[in-house]
C-alpha cells in the first residue's frame, strides 16, 4: 500500500506519455463498452417486450387451470368453482390483481369468412391490468361489463373476415356435452396489438354472455393472477397456491410459456457471452498496447529495479496502467452508452423487419432496457479479464535484470 | 571500517562463440569514506565490478560484502533492499525518469523507502538547490541539459545520505566545465559527508579526483594506487 501513490502516479504519466496510442486504445476500449451495453439493452428490451407481450395475452404472472384443461382446454375441463366462490377466496388475499375468465377455441364466421381463434370471456374491468388491448385505442367501442352483448375483434380479423363495426358475426364452440354452441355478436370494436398476429388470434365478449353460450354456470376455465415483478413471481405462485385446493393446477407464467421462460434464462447466459466475445477483441489491442509500453521504457524499468524498485512493484505498476486504461474506457464508454439509450428508450420502430422479428414473437417497436445489472457486469467482466491480459506483459516487465534493462538499446 | 569487500571475483559473459572474462580473480577492499576510481579501457570490467558491487549482477564465483553483510548470496528482494537502503547509483545514461519533474526524481527514492511527503519535499528541495538546480525542481528531463539532469541525478543518489555512491561513467556525456562542476560535487560529499565514491570512467581529469586509482585490463586489476587528489 505504501507504494501505491508513487505507482499510480507513474502508471497514469506513463499512460499519457505516448497520448496518441492511448487515445487509440481508449477508443477502442469506449466503442467495445458501448457496444456491450448498447446492443445488451436492445437485446433486453427485445426479451423483455416479448415476455410483457406474451404475459399480456394470456399467463399474467401466475395462472390457476382444471389440470386437464392443458391437454385438452375445453369448456369441459373448466374450474368446477363458482365466480362468487373465487372471489371468496382470492379477494381477502390481496393480490395486485386477479381476473378469471373463459378462454377456450372457437370459430368465428362472418357472412363472407370463417376463422379459428381463441374466445376470451371477461371481466373488463378485471381484466384491464392484465389485456394486451389499451382500451381507450380501440376503434369504436371496448366492452363495458361482463353482460355486454358484442363482441370486439382485432383489426386484421376484420379484415380478414371483410367486416366491421356495427356488422354482425357468429360465434361457435362446444358446450360441456359436446354440442355446438353458438351465438350471434355484433361488433362494437376493432382492436390494435403490438403484434399483428395477436390482432387475428383473440376476440373478446363479456365473460357472462360466454358462460351462457357454452351452458358453463357461472364457471370459468381459467384464472390469473398478476404480482409485483414479472422476474420475480414465487411470492405471488405462494399465496396463489395457498388459496386453492389441490384440485387445481397453479403454474408460473414461464411454465405456461415455456419458450418465453427459457428466452429470459438465455438472456443472461447471452449477455455475459456476448461482453467477453467483444472484450476478447479488445484484449488483443490492450495486450500490444501494454507489450509496447513496456517494450519503449525497458531501460527506466532497470533504472527503477537497479534504484531499489521490487519486481512486484513493476508488475503492479503495469497492472494499475492497464486498470486505468480500462476505467476511463468504462467511465465514458458507460457515459456514452447510457446517453444513447435513454433518448431512445420511447422505442425504436423496426416495422421494416418487422416480419422477421414477429416470428421471433417481438413487436415491430424495440424499446432499449438499461439494466444496472448488465452495466455492472459488463464492467466488472472487462476488469477482471483486463486485469488478467495485463498480467503476461506486467509479468515480463517485472522478469527483466536491472543491468541488462539499462544496457538495452532501445 | 570497510565499506567495500570483494574477494576473488569472476565473471564470464558468453559473446558469440566467445567466452569473455569479465572479471578474472579480482579481489579488492575499500574503506568507509574512500574515493575510488576504477580505471579501464572498454572491456576491462569496470562496469561490471562496479555492477557486482551494487548487487545489480551476481559473479560467477567469489564473495562481494558491503559492510557486513555479503551480497552475493542474497535474493533479488532483498538486493532491492539493500541497494534502496545503502547504495546511491549514478549511471552514465538514462539516469532519470522522463515521466517526473526533477524533484519528482529526486523523492522517487524516499518514496520508496516510505518517508513522509513532508520530508521528502524538504530534503529534495534542499539537495536540490545544494547540487545548483534551485528553481529547475518542475522541469522533467527533456527540457534540461545533459548537465542538469546529472545533477538530479546525483541529488537522487545521495539524497538518502547512503553509505556508498556508485557512479558509471558521469561525466561521459558531459562538456568539461560541466564534468568538473559534477567532480568537485563528489569531492565536497565525500569530504563533508563521509560518502564513499566507486567511479569508473576512463576520463583522465575524473581520475584527477580520485584519492585513489584502480588500474584494470581484461578483467584483473593491474595496479592500485593511491594518489593525491585535484
Amino acid at each position: 500500500m505504501r507504494m501505491l501513490p508513487v505507482l499510480t502516479r507513474l502508471a497514469w504519466r506513463y499512460l499519457w506519455r505516448n497520448h496518441r496510442r492511448t487515445i487509440i486504445m481508449l477508443s477502442a476500449i469506449i466503442i467495445g463498452v458501448w457496444a456491450m451495453i448498447f446492443m445488451t439493452a436492445l437485446t433486453r428490451g427485445m426479451v423483455d417486450q416479448m415476455i410483457k407481450d406474451g404475459i399480456s395475452v394470456m399467463p399474467g404472472h401466475v395462472q390457476v387451470h382444471n389440470p386437464a384443461f392443458l391437454d385438452d382446454p375445453s369448456v369441459s375441463n373448466r374450474i368446477a368453482i363458482s365466480d362468487e366462490q373465487l372471489a371468496a377466496r382470492f379477494d381477502p388475499a390481496g393480490f395486485k390483481a386477479w381476473a378469471s375468465r373463459v378462454k377456450v377455441p372457437a370459430v368465428i364466421t362472418s357472412e363472407r369468412e370463417s376463422r379459428g381463434v381463441t374466445l376470451l370471456g371477461i371481466d373488463p374491468a378485471a381484466e384491464r391490468e392484465f389485456s394486451f388491448v389499451s382500451y381507450d385505442d380501440v376503434e369504436g367501442r371496448f366492452l363495458d361489463s361482463v353482460d355486454d352483448k358484442g363482441i370486439v375483434i382485432g383489426m386484421k380479423l376484420a379484415d380478414t373476415l371483410d367486416t366491421e363495426v356495427g356488422k354482425r358475426v357468429v360465434l361457435m364452440s362446444q358446450d360441456p356435452d359436446n354440442e355446438i354452441a353458438d351465438r350471434g355478436f355484433r361488433v362494437v370494436g376493432l382492436f390494435k396489438a403490438n403484434m399483428p398476429s395477436f390482432e387475428e388470434a383473440y376476440v373478446f365478449v363479456g365473460k357472462r354472455v360466454a358462460q351462457k353460450m357454452l351452458r358453463i354456470g357461472d364457471t370459468t376455465t381459467e384464472v390469473v393472477f398478476l404480482g409485483d415483478d414479472y422476474r420475480d413471481v414465487d411470492p405471488t405462485f405462494e399465496r396463489v397456491n395457498a388459496a386453492v385446493d389441490g384440485t387445481l393446477e397453479v403454474r408460473r407464467w414461464y411454465e405456461v410459456d415455456a419458450y418465453l421462460g427459457t428466452m429470459l434464462k438465455v438472456m443472461d447466459g447471452f449477455v455475459l457471452i456476448w461482453v467477453v466475445v467483444i472484450f476478447l477483441a479488445l484484449s488483443f489491442g490492450l495486450v500490444n498496447t501494454l507489450v509496447m509500453a513496456v517494450f519503449e521504457r525497458i531501460r527506466e524499468i532497470g533504472l527503477m529495479l537497479a534504484l531499489g524498485m521490487k519486481p512486484a512493484s513493476i508488475l503492479g505498476q503495469i497492472i494499475i496502467e492497464s486498470m486505468m486504461l480500462l476505467a476511463v474506457g468504462l467511465a465514458i464508454g458507460d457515459l456514452l452508452a447510457w446517453a444513447t439509450i435513454v433518448p431512445l428508450q420511447g422505442g425504436i420502430d423496426i416495422s421494416a423487419v418487422a416480419e422477421g422479428m414477429e416470428m421471433m414473437g417481438a413487436s415491430s417497436v424495440l424499446y432499449p432496457k438499461l439494466y444496472w445489472n448488465d452495466m455492472l457486469l459488463a464492467n466488472i467482466v472487462v476488469l477482471i479479464l483486463g486485469f488478467l491480459a495485463s498480467l503476461s506483459p506486467a509479468w515480463r516487465a517485472s522478469r527483466y535484470e536491472p543491468v541488462e534493462a539499462i544496457t538495452k538499446v532501445g | 571500517m570497510r565499506a567495500v569487500r570483494c574477494v576473488d571475483l569472476c565473471k564470464t559473459y558468453r559473446q558469440g562463440d566467445q567466452d569473455i572474462k569479465a572479471l578474472d580473480h579480482v579481489s579488492i577492499e575499500i574503506e568507509q569514506g574512500g574515493f575510488v576510481c576504477l580505471s579501464a579501457p572498454s572491456g576491462g570490467g569496470k562496469t561490471t565490478l562496479l555492477n557486482a558491487i551494487g548487487g545489480l549482477d551476481i559473479p560467477d564465483s567469489g564473495e562481494v560484502w558491503i559492510g557486513e553483510q555479503r551480497i552475493d548470496q542474497m535474493s533479488k528482494g532483498e538486493l532491492a533492499d539493500l541497494r534502496l537502503s545503502s547504495i546511491g547509483f549514478v549511471f552514465q545514461a538514462y539516469n532519470l525518469i522522463p515521466v517526473l519533474t526533477a524533484q519528482e526524481n529526486v523523492e522517487f527514492v524516499m518514496q520508496v523507502q516510505g518517508i513522509s511527503a513532508a520530508e521528502r519535499r524538504d530534503k529534495s528541495l534542499a539537495i536540490l538547490e545544494e547540487v545548483g538546480l534551485e528553481g529547475l525542481e518542475s522541469r522533467r528531463p527533456a527540457e534540461m541539459s545533459g548537465g542538469q539532469q546529472q545533477r538530479v541525478a546525483v541529488a537522487r543518489a545521495i539524497v538518502s545520505r547512503p553509505a556508498l555512491v556508485l557512479a558509471d561513467e558521469p561525466t561521459a556525456n558531459l562538456d568539461s566545465k560541466t564534468s568538473d562542476e559534477l567532480m568537485e560535487l563528489f569531492t565536497e560529499l565525500n569530504e563533508h559527508h563521509d560518502t564513499t565514491f566507486v567511479i569508473a570512467t576512463h576520463d583522465q581529469r575524473v581520475m584527477a579526483y580520485a584519492k585513489r586509482l584502480v588500474r584494470m585490463l581484461d578483467g584483473r586489476i593491474v595496479d592500485d594506487i593511491e594518489q593525491n587528489a585535484a
